[in-house]
């Protein structure tokens, strides 16, 4: 294995015994027509005995490849070109599958970003807890049972006995990543590699995982490397920082010395796009019109709970008992009510099942309101017929989440902007050159109009839900979790574009989100949803320096690095 | 549980009454009818015909005699055979053994060999095997069975002389090992569709499966590469198996069919086509609900076992 070790960087170089882990000139190839030959290059950094270490990076920079690589898990397709990975006195890089493999969960173990889809959905909790211990021939089955309900008890998960026979479905995101921090704590490893582990929960469970993950880092002096995107993140946990960009690392040092005075211009980039909680409030929009474009009014939505078929036919009362299990009803959306004044933005924001997203799907007829009203420019559309609503969508529009899925693969860009226009009656020929001028308008070349969605990048392609979403000159825009898929630089730059589109065009926008920052970036009022309702609308420096309720005072604390 | 049970039934219930009205009316719909062939022989007049015509209550409109088919199919009377006055009954239940024997033994063998040649497959994804078996699946599933049938007795009947050309047993023998001998053949062919079909499915979701990010977790977590395979992958792999096992029923029903006639097996698919051959109504419809039933009890079988073994649906 050629080596090529160098010492242009890192702080201890083969001098600190303290090393739990060290990386040394990490080479690691990609298949050919890749985007870049290597997906990482020349990397080296030191994890110290009893630290955290956070590399954080964009999507693409190789953070996550890295920590694969560390466990020996990296695809088929990609391997490691030079360089090694010393783990204590282990050599990873050449070591072979056996001998690798009991090292996994036992020296080193990991924990990933989605704990629903990492855990085995058929085995209870106790069996997979137990797996990692009989995997290495630990104990007995009694012994190790006790040994789970330790873990269990020590990562704070509520009555471990019974929680050893559940399943993770029946577990809520946070307790289920508690479970992998169980997992991959059961034999004590000297290193963790945690790759994401708060990014795909809610920001209250996000700042209990990390209060654990601390905890338990200090309680047992384990090393542990923490990969992220989240500055907020680093700021909370992280002892050594390493920031990657496209398979290089451009920085590397303590906590302090990356966040306080970054010296790579990457760095400072990356902190400067980090959202933060804005208190100063957005300086309205001048408006013609000073009536409301839209009023909500005590809007209900309820799922589930209704009688089925096997109720209509059998009347409850007919069967007992076991027959009568009813169906568990869910009120999304209770008493929603708001105003939103043209060229303002209303930011509803909420954790997951807060009915946030319901409220979005309810303002533009995409779900059916149970009750109350919706008045747009003073009518209500919550009552109209499909039919009648119809000539008012091209009002009000939506931009979605996820860049990938929303957009049809197989069209062109040129298509999914026209297609909308032209079903409402505009000829072809104009509607084109509205595309076109409205991609120029978003930051686009004109010859995105007839390219196809897979040749964009994430934030390229919500220009494009942007631009698509303005193509009906809309006065509502309704953007669900519009920047939440995209990297904090690129999210600066779509809310610097969503933000000059509003002064120029006047139109009002309802801004989705679970991301208290980014709300108060753009909004000039918040309303904070918990359970379907509204506990409190504001202002951003009413929500962030005076929050009336309870929960928007947790939320605000739970926000990382603030 | 019980709910969802009881649900079903429901459902199934009214399907079956649709199933039967169709049927019902698409036969009664065929030019002809069971008399036809008494129509030329001039052994019968114009009103022999119209009085048997009367005994069978073939001058009533058809929803009526419809209803009182039904009416008497929900009494357990399954009516009698046109041609020898059988009940329909016990006409299904003498061919009913016979059928099961080579649906049985040929569904065993495609599970057990579409299950490890999926398997193999997915793990070994671009290997030779894989290529071969995906060959395979498309030559079984493109070539007709009635083909397979007639190139097997040729070779293994005619040329090779090891194995029986036809029928279930040799009369004056019908030992164990006799029925075995001649079920072989018509088994392994019967089989063949389906274990292209099943090892195709397999092979899919094996590789749903083995993409899964718990493999990857089992991985971190040092367990070995066998127990991943069959723990983890394989298990999460045969969920969706099992329902296209019940979806699979009705086509080993049909399989039969064709089997059974280039086989000379004397089981329901060869019943069921002497039987529209003959007119022979009560034994047709017979065998359509009886089918129908299979088929949904089979979805429901599949659905009840899905629920079972998958906790997502059992505890919630």
């Amino acid at each position: 294995m050629p080596r090529s070790v160098r010492s242009s960087d890192s702080t201890s170089v083969g001098t600190d015994g303290q090393a739990a882990l060290s990386v040394r000139g990490l080479e690691i190839g990609l298949p050919a027509g890749m985007e870049r030959a290597n997906a990482v290059t020349g990397i080296s950094f030191d994890l110290l005995k009893g630290k955290i270490l956070c590399i954080i990076g964009e999507s693409g920079s190789g953070k996550s490849v890295t920590a694969n690589a560390i466990m020996g898990l990296l695809p088929k397709a990609i391997s490691v070109r030079a360089g090694e990975i010393r783990l204590g006195d282990a050599e990873i890089v050449g070591m072979p599958d056996e001998a690798l493999r009991s090292l996994r969960g036992r020296a080193v173990s990991m924990i990933f970003q989605d704990p629903l889809s990492a855990l085995n959905p058929l085995m209870t909790v106790g069996a997979q807890v137990d797996e990692v211990m009989a995997a290495h021939d630990v104990g007995t089955r009694a012994t190790r049972r006790s040994r789970s309900l330790e873990l269990l008890t020590e990562v704070g998960l509520p009555e471990p006995a019974q929680m050893l026979h559940r399943y993770p479905f029946q577990l809520s995101g946070g307790q289920r990543q508690r479970v992998m921090i169980a997992m991959a704590l059961a034999l004590e490893p000297t290193v963790l590699l945690a790759d994401e582990p708060t990014t795909a929960l809610d920001v209250t469970t996000q700042a209990q995982i990390l209060k654990l993950i601390r905890e338990i880092q200090r309680r047992k002096g384990m090393s542990i490397v923490f990969v992220t995107h989240d500055f907020g993140v680093v700021a909370e946990i992280a002892d050594h920082v390493v920031v990657m960009e496209k398979g290089h690392i451009v920085e590397q040092g303590t906590a302090e010395q990356v966040l306080k005075s970054p010296q790579a211009p990457y760095t400072r980039r990356l902190i400067a796009a980090v959202p933060h909680l804005t208190a100063t409030d957005r300086v309205p929009i001048e408006v013609a019109r000073r009536e409301p474009v839209l009023v909500c009014e005590g809007l209900m939505k309820t799922y589930g709970g209704g009688r089925s078929l096997l109720d209509k036919v059998l009347p409850g009362k007919v069967l007992p008992g076991m027959f009568l299990g009813q169906k568990k009803s869910v009120r999304a959306v209770d008493d929603v009510s708001f105003s939103l004044g043209a060229g303002r933005t209303l930011g509803i924001v909420g954790e997951s099942g807060s009915g946030k997203s319901t409220v979005g799907r309810l303002l533009t007829r995409l779900l059916d309101s149970d009750g109350g009203r919706i008045l747009f420019e003073g009518r209500d559309v919550a009552t109209l017929s499909e039919a009648e609503f119809r000539p008012l969508r091209p009002k009000i529009q939506m931009i979605f989440q996820d860049p990938f899925a929303s957009l049809n693969p197989r069209s062109t860009i040129g298509t999914s902007l026209t297609v909308g226009p032209v079903a409402h009656g505009t000829p072809y020929a104009k509607a084109a050159e509205e595309a076109r001028a409205l991609l120029a308008h978003v930051g686009l070349d004109a010859g995105a109009f007839d390219r196809y969605p897979h040749e964009f990048s994430g934030g390229q392609r919500q220009r494009i839900g942007i631009a698509r979403a303005l193509m009906f000159k809309p006065k509502v825009l309704v953007a669900d979790e519009a920047v939440s898929a995209l990297d904090v630089s690129i999210q600066a730059q779509i809310l610097a574009l969503l933000d000059r589109i509003q002064r120029e065009t006047g139109v009002s926008m309802i801004f989705i989100t679970h991301d208290l920052r980014v709300a108060s970036q753009i909004c000039d009022e918040i309303a904070v949803m918990q359970k379907g309702r509204i506990v409190e609308l504001g202002p951003p420096s009413q929500i962030f320096l005076d929050p009336q309720s309870a929960y928007t005072r947790e939320l605000v604390a739970a926000i990382p690095g603030e | 549980m019980s709910r969802f049970l009881l649900g079903r039934l429901i459902q199934s219930a009214i399907l079956l009454v649709v199933v039967s009205v169709i049927g019902y009316v698409i036969l009664g719909l065929i030019p002809g009818g069971p008399l036809s062939q008494f129509g030329l022989d001039p052994g019968l007049t114009a009103a022999d015909i119209e009085r048997l015509k009367e005994q069978m209550g073939l001058n009533q409109p058809l929803w009526m005699r419809y209803l009182d088919w039904a009416w008497k199919l929900l009494h357990g009377d399954w009516g009698v055979s046109l041609r020898d006055g059988t009940p329909v009954l016990t006409v299904i239940a003498r061919h009913l053994v016979a059928t099961l024997l080579l649906m049985g033994s040929s569904t065993v063998i495609a599970v057990a060999a579409g299950t490890w040649i999926g398997i193999r497959s997915a793990t070994r994804r671009y290997s030779a095997f894989d290529y071969a078996a995906t060959v395979g699946a498309m030559v079984a599933l493109s070539i007709p069975t009635f083909w397979f049938g007639l190139v097997g007795i040729y070779v293994f009947s005619l040329k090779l002389g090891w194995l029986p050309a036809g029928n279930m047993y040799t009369i004056g023998d019908a030992s164990v090992l006799d029925y075995l001998h001649h079920l072989i053949l018509p088994s392994l062919v019967l089989s063949l569709v389906h274990i292209a079909v099943w090892s195709r499915y397999m092979r899919t979701a094996m590789l749903d499966a083995i993409n899964q990010d718990f493999v990857k977790t089992a991985r971190a977590k040092g367990v070995a590469e066998r127990r991943i395979l069959m723990k983890h992958v394989v298990g999460n792999a045969l969920l969706p198996m099992i329902t296209l096992a019940g979806v699979q029923l009705p086509s080993i029903l049909t399989g039969a069919l064709v089997t059974e006639t280039v086989f000379t097996w004397p089981g329901m698919g060869r019943l069921f086509y002497d039987s529209l051959g003959y007119s022979d109504y009560p034994v047709v419809m017979g065998i359509l609900m009886f089918s129908a039933i299979v088929v949904i009890l089979g979805n429901l079988i599949a659905d009840v076992v899905v629920a079972l073994v998958d906790p997502r649906i059992r505890l919630a």
